[in-house]
């Protein structure tokens, strides 16, 4: 796979306070270009507080952290000019066709909409979806919707995308072609930076990184950290990290 | 083990336009734990309020400890405990609050079943005086564990109890259903996790309102059918792309650093596809026949 060496994300000494209680304490960790990166942790770990700085929407209380090239600090609307957002939680509007949720997006990015109207005949024509154009998202099966979800994340061409939890609740074969998405993605340049609770899914990511109680714990490609961890998979491997605190 | 803890038979269920459950039949001997496993839409969430005799079957009978989900929902209600997919507790009571309420409104206290939620209580108590609302995933999901319990119910549903929860409290929660277990309660517990299936006694495998297959996890995985191969090497994007050209080739689906593949015709010449993925500048391709497990079986059944 052609893999750039160009950080797309530089995070140094990240500390996120919230009055007494650390949420990030020192986080420091860079991602590559194109990279698909799995941000993995229990629950309370601190990774959403990480994802709110990366994507623009919080700031650190200390540290040094680009994304994209511009400073989150000082810099943040053009973060989020340059990055795409999926969640389980929050994606598509319900009341909207497929086609009025990418219209809404390419609008909200600022696209003209010569270029939104040709890319979005061309998005539907490569996910299939052109007979139902004119659907409500909410009468869609929910593996559609994230498909459309995560398309409309990456319509305006960013370098990375954030994908918190894309992949919950749907059947074995919808998951895996989702997961073939994130692939094409990555293999077109995107980054993807993508959090999940199914440890198969840590496998598909070229590096992870595990947090527990607001630090990164391990970090490394799937490969060595089984090795490091003398596991047999990633489940194990993160239940290591995850309950050494508790022993 | 005789006695029947839950029978269905020919359940169906319909929402204005949507048959969320299209005719399902089981039966669930007491003390069995029993997996309903399925994604979102299957139908889960469905069953269990029937079950629980919060809503009605548009068809088909449904019966726990023999007593039926219509006529004698009252005594259902006493004898079960049921943890609902969206977190059932008061957000605005505390801890012990939330526990003590659940214990009256079933005319009992918490002194007088404490030592069946005693394991799992423990663990949260000290933070009893603590908001239910304020609580950790896990810790949340131990308190509405312990008030499902607090009556003593001989049936435990548990509608996706570990649906968004961590690895290592899945891990927990199901080592204290398998106490559970042991103590004799009969336990039906939903989840979308396909790895949580051999943790079951049996399960039944659920899609589009459907039940595909009800067995022990062993004997549906022995039952696949036919021969499974894993493969992997540097590219594993292109490798799924390539592995989909070859005609001999019938499915590929990534699981976790491997590629499961099976062929048509069932046989596979393993050293030929290295060198024809050698041909196309696959490297470090490593392939062997592997066991099947749940999630492949599901597939298998989703295809067929």
């Amino acid at each position: 796979m052609l893999k750039q060496t160009e950080n797309i994300i530089e995070v140094s000494n990240l500390v996120k306070k919230f009055g007494n209680f650390t949420a990030n304490d020192d986080l420091t960790f860079d991602v590559k270009q194109g990279e698909i990166f799995g941000f993995l942790g229990a629950n309370g770990a601190g990774k959403t507080t990480t994802l709110k700085i990366l994507s623009g929407l919080s700031y650190p209380t200390s540290g040094k952290v680009k994304v994209a090239g511009f400073d989150v600090y000082r810099e943040r609307e053009k973060v989020k000019k340059n990055i795409g957002y999926m969640s389980q939680k929050f994606s598509l509007y319900d009341d909207l066709t497929v086609k009025e949720n990418i219209r809404f997006y390419g609008g909200i990015y600022g696209l003209p909409g010569k270029y939104i109207k040709e890319k979005t005949d061309e998005l539907l024509r490569r996910l299939k979806m052109e007979n139902i154009k004119d659907s409500l998202i909410k009468s869609l099966p929910l593996g559609w919707k994230q498909k459309i979800a995560f398309s409309v994340a990456i319509f305006h061409n960013p370098g990375i995308v954030f994908l918190d939890e894309p992949t919950g609740g749907v059947d074995p074969i919808t998951r895996r072609d989702f997961w073939e998405l994130i692939y094409e993605a990555s293999y077109s340049g995107i980054t993807v930076f993508v959090t999940t609770h199914y440890m198969d899914e840590a496998e598909y990511c070229d590096r992870v990184s595990i947090m527990d109680q607001g630090r990164i714990e391990a970090m490394d490609t799937p490969a060595l950290l089984k090795k490091q961890y003398n596991a047999e998979n990633m489940d194990e491997v993160f239940i290591r990290i995850a309950r050494k605190q508790q022993l | 083990m005789n006695e029947i803890a839950v029978e269905a038979k020919g359940l169906k269920k319909t929402y204005e336009k949507v048959d969320a459950v299209k005719g399902v039949s089981f039966a669930i001997p007491k003390g069995e734990l029993f997996g309903l496993i399925g994604p979102d839409g299957a139908g889960k969430t469905s069953i269990f309020r029937i079950l629980t005799t919060l809503i009605l079957p548009t068809e088909g009978k449904a019966e726990i400890f023999g007593n039926d989900v219509v006529k004698d929902y009252k005594k259902i209600r006493n004898n079960i405990g049921y943890m609902p997919q969206r977190f059932s507790l008061y957000q605005d009571l505390s801890v012990e609050e939330n526990l003590n309420f659940f214990a009256r409104v079933f005319g009992t206290s918490v002194q007088e079943n404490y030592d069946l939620i005693k394991d799992i209580y423990i663990q949260i108590e000290p933070f009893k005086n603590r908001l239910a609302g304020k609580l950790s995933g896990g810790m949340k999901q131990k308190l509405a564990l312990s008030c499902a319990l607090i009556h003593s119910p001989d049936i435990l549903i548990l509608d996706e109890p570990t649906t968004g929860v961590d690895a290592v409290s899945r891990k927990e929660f199901w080592e204290m259903l398998i106490r559970l277990k042991q103590k004799g309660i009969t336990i039906v517990v939903s989840t979308p996790y396909m790895d949580e299936a051999n943790l079951c006694d049996r399960v039944a495998l659920i899609q589009d309102g459907r039940i595909m297959k009800i067995d022990k996890p062993q004997n549906i995985t022995n039952e696949f059918g036919r021969k499974l191969w894993a493969i992997k090497s540097e590219n594993i994007y292109k490798l799924i792309q390539d592995l989909r050209q070859f005609e001999f080739i019938d499915t590929v689906y990534p699981f976790g650093e491997f590629i499961h593949i099976t062929s048509k015709d069932n046989s596979m010449d393993i050293n030929s596809l290295i060198l024809l993925l050698k041909n196309n500048n696959h490297s470090k391709i490593e392939m062997l026949e592997v066991q099947p497990n749940i999630e492949d079986c599901f597939m298998e059944l989703m295809n067929n």
